[in-house]
């Protein structure tokens, strides 16, 4: 993966701005030995690692201002770090890079029930913001698999999603507000407490963007109550055309469950074997959630189940108790650490439209066949969303990149049957040569334009999004416009 | 005027354009002083390009009448989440609503709550920018974080940064039944505090409005529940229950008609149809629902109706008035949704932006539009 050639200039003056930042932060929040700098030289896209210039931790909406100032006027390149659990390398490092992390902005800093909001420092990681509130029965609702570790700036940066954004969305559509630092260092209150923007939804754009158009310190986010109840079904079938069409006829019988989520043949034996959770021998396993009063879940498996059954399951499982749910979620839940223990693997997140599930999935098998390398796939049915897990061995010379062509080929399938690159995983470095693909350069012009005006000198997680030779021009005229 | 039938030509209409162009849908929903220039009107980019019932997605060009797309949708018992307002009651005007205007309106109603505002169901735009350039955002998949999201840029910028040539949305299914938990005789405190019990309830409420006059001329606070019947109908009792301290609660019950859309009480409240005809100026306000009280204490006499649980407030003051003094002190912002053209210069359409945001949102606009010729003023 090509990243922009350091700039000389930035490395020869280390100690400047080393000692520049130590004055606007506290001693311990400077972080530039190179035993600390490395604990930041990747995020979870592991395969790519550099250690950064230094790595800052600021506290405060105040620190994260000044040090921006600091690296505004030195022309420094900054990269914004949540919890480091991007899948798209969104936190890896340059050599001439200020690692800017949120870790200590982690408090809770108001809870308002009656209007059902919490706001929070970026920081924190998304679990604990469910954490908060969850004694007064609500929670936060975007829950992406790395909710245990993964910060809310993180999430806001990529528009993280998570098993149950079907009935309840995306980091998006759950967001009311941010506390935002640009790049000059100046503070903007976008949103609040109240619903929908006044002006242009500057809300919408910031969300998503990657961290390249201000730092995220605050964070207002909608919270809700839970529900009473929550139950899956399990559903083995012989094919994925037919858990695909089965699929399509719940949705079209106006369900919406909480989740539907998908595991094939590969992902099904490995994730049995490690969790124990006793999936069938099939093809193709369905895992459907519904919520409400006991009541409301039974009518609504009823009908669900009633579907299943006219697509002829090899296995048909509804969960009667606690322990039940738990154990039919426990295998999928694991599928990556499942995954993961048997193999080097890199997991895509490409978006297909829901009808094309057979054929994608049929194409897929095919690519695997030509490259030699098996795949397991993984994901949300529901909205499209896959994650097929490519498995290679990391230590075989050649086979990474192997992987890697044929994650391009997947991903350019994603784009030709009318779906997209990334669905909440963000493009990072691992899909940026890919933009090509799904955005002419005319799409890309107008994205950059934000960035233009928000970030003119292109010093805030420039290398990340898009193609570097589509960036070349803009990215060259930092350090001076900076000087 | 200007009535391009295809993208291209409208690239080509926007482009070759020599002064400024006001953007023009069904007409219906024509917000603030009225832009002046040429009309370019999207009636030539008509009908629905895809409709997958089973992927819940609908692409529309942006000059698809909104009916059209509501008839195609209920024909297989599905919606738009978000229940676009109509704005033709309280502006007085006439035409055929577009989806379009809906998207540049960033238009919502009751259910906004519960399923989002228009931005958050739209996943996809094709727009042709100020220069007259193409450009695509988004898609047709629910789930997608490819690149930054123009998407939500596009909805609420009322044709200011680009002319929508078309949409794409996520929608839901329709409902089966639908009831509504009324309580009479509430002071705003009192109806805001119970919209809150009930929307911070697991019932799944879809609609929280309460109209210090309602059509039967006392005070009436109204929760929406939607879904299968009986289903509704468990969640309509425990909400009846829920709110006893609040006064004895009666339950309206509905089996809906597929595709029958808002029912006539939510569409007096989703199209503010209180204010039909009359002279008042007419203020939609955003904030924090508890704020709601806060609101109602600052405007004394106006006519007040609340949405959203009291976190959207329609007010009719008295011409001439100028709400935003009085609210100043209360987050949120104030949009001036029907006054005369003199009020609108005055006073200003759109809520003024903190300096900061107001030079991103300069900024934007020049980018968009570097010739400024894109409803030029309409939103600052």
């Amino acid at each position: 993966m090509e990243m922009p050639v350091p700039n000389p200039e930035v490395l020869a003056k280390k100690a400047r701005v080393i000692a520049r930042l130590q004055s606007v932060l506290p001693r311990d929040a400077v972080i530039h030995e190179e035993t600390g700098t490395r604990a930041y030289e990747c995020d979870a896209l592991t395969a790519y690692k550099c250690p950064p210039l230094c790595a800052i931790l600021p506290s405060s909406t105040e620190e994260v201002a000044a040090a921006l100032k600091v690296c505004r006027e030195e022309g420094v390149p900054v990269v914004p770090r949540g919890s480091g659990t991007s899948l798209a390398g969104g936190a890896l490092p340059t050599a001439d890079c200020v690692i800017l992390g949120v870790a200590r902005l982690n408090d809770v800093i108001e809870t308002n029930y009656d209007d059902r909001y919490i706001r929070v420092q970026s920081g924190r990681t998304n679990l604990s913001v469910t954490g908060a509130v969850e004694h007064e029965d609500f929670f936060y609702a975007p829950d992406p698999s790395s909710q245990l570790a993964c910060a809310i700036a993180g999430n806001i940066a990529m528009n993280s999603g998570g098993a149950h954004c079907l009935k309840y969305g995306v980091t998006t559509n759950n967001l009311l507000g941010v506390t935002m630092v640009m790049m000059d260092g100046t503070v903007v209150e976008v949103g609040g407490a109240h619903l929908d923007a006044g002006g242009l939804d500057l809300l919408g754009v910031i969300c998503g963007s990657e961290g390249q158009l201000g730092v995220v310190t605050e964070a207002t986010l909608r919270i809700l109550r839970k529900p009473e109840g929550a139950r899956p079904v399990l559903m083995g079938f012989d094919s994925a055309e037919v858990a695909g069409a089965c699929v399509a006829d719940i949705i079209k019988a106006g369900v919406i469950p909480v989740a539907i989520e998908y595991m094939d043949r590969l992902c099904i034996e490995v994730t049995d074997k490690f969790s124990g959770a006793g999936y069938p021998d099939c093809d193709a396993l369905l895992i459907v959630e519904v919520e409400g009063s006991a009541a409301e879940i039974d009518e609504q498996l009823g009908v669900i189940m009633q579907i299943a059954r006219n697509h002829n399951p090899i296995e048909l499982r509804e969960s009667k108790s606690a322990e039940e749910s738990a154990k039919i979620w426990k295998g999928r839940k694991s599928a990556f650490g499942a995954v993961g223990q048997i193999n080097d693997y890199m997991c895509l997140d490409g978006t297909i439209p829901v009808s094309s599930l057979p054929y994608v999935l049929r194409r897929i098998g095919e690519l695997s066949e030509h490259y030699g390398l098996q795949v397991g796939n993984v994901f949300h049915a529901g909205d499209g969303n896959m994650h097929p897990l490519i498995l290679f061995d990391a230590n075989k010379p050649g086979d990474l990149e192997l992987c890697e062509a044929m994650g391009a080929d997947i991903l350019k399938l994603c784009v030709e049957v009318g779906g997209c690159l990334t669905g909440e995983h963000g493009v990072g470095i691992e899909k940026r040569d890919l933009m090509h693909e799904q955005f002419t350069p005319e799409d890309m012009e107008a994205q950059m334009r934000l960035k233009d005006v928000m970030d003119p000198a292109w010093l805030l997680n420039p290398a990340k999004v898009f193609p570097l030779a589509t960036t070349e021009s803009r990215r060259a005229v930092a350090p001076a416009a900076a000087a | 005027m200007l009535t391009p039938a295809n993208e291209s030509e409208l690239a080509e209409a926007v482009a070759g354009a020599d002064g400024p162009l006001r953007i023009v849908g069904g007409g219906t929903r024509a917000v603030g002083a009225g832009a002046a220039g040429e009309v370019l009107s999207t009636a030539g980019l008509n009908g629905i390009e895809l409709y997958e019932p089973g992927a819940l997605t609908i692409v529309a060009k942006a000059g698809t009448p909104l009916a059209e797309i509501e008839a195609a949708l209920a024909v297989e018992n599905q919606c738009l989440p978000f229940e676009p307002m109509d704005h033709r009651a309280v502006l007085g005007t006439e035409g055929a609503p577009t989806i379009g205007g809906v998207v540049a309106g960033n238009v919502s109603g009751p259910r906004r709550i519960a399923a989002g505002a228009c931005r958050d169901s739209l996943i996809g735009v094709r727009f042709v920018d100020g220069a007259g350039t193409v450009v695509k955002n988004g898609g047709r998949v629910m789930k997608n974080v490819t690149g930054y999201d123009l998407v939500k840029l596009m909805a609420g910028s009322y044709g200011t940064l680009g002319v929508l040539s078309e949409v794409s949305f996520k929608v839901l299914p329709g409902n089966a039944a639908t009831a509504a938990v009324l309580i009479e005789g509430l002071h705003v405190a009192q109806a805001i505090a119970a919209m809150s019990a009930a929307l911070a309830s697991p019932f799944e409420v879809t609609g929280a409005a309460h109209a210090p006059v309602g059509v039967g001329g006392d005070p009436v606070t109204m929760i929406r529940i939607e879904g299968f019947e009986t289903s509704v109908d468990y969640r309509a009792g425990k909400l009846v229950d829920l709110l006893a301290p609040f006064g004895a609660a009666k339950i309206e019950r509905r089996v809906a008609a597929a595709g029958e859309g808002t029912e006539p009480v939510w569409r007096w409240v989703r199209d503010a149809e209180m204010f039909a005809g009359t002279d008042e100026v007419v203020w939609r306000i955003s904030v924090k629902p508890s704020d709601g009280v806060r609101v109602a204490k600052a405007l004394g006499d106006a006519r007040l109706l609340f949405d959203w649980g009291g976190g959207l407030v329609w007010a009719g003051v008295s011409p001439g008035s100028d709400i935003r003094s009085a609210l100043a002190d209360i987050p949120g912002h104030a949009t001036l949704i029907r006054a005369d053209a003199d009020t609108h210069a005055r006073v200003g359409t759109f809520h003024p932006e903190p300096a900061p945001l107001a030079a991103i949102t300069r900024g934007i606009r020049e980018k968009f539009d570097p010739r400024g010729i894109l409803n030029p003023g309409l939103m600052g």
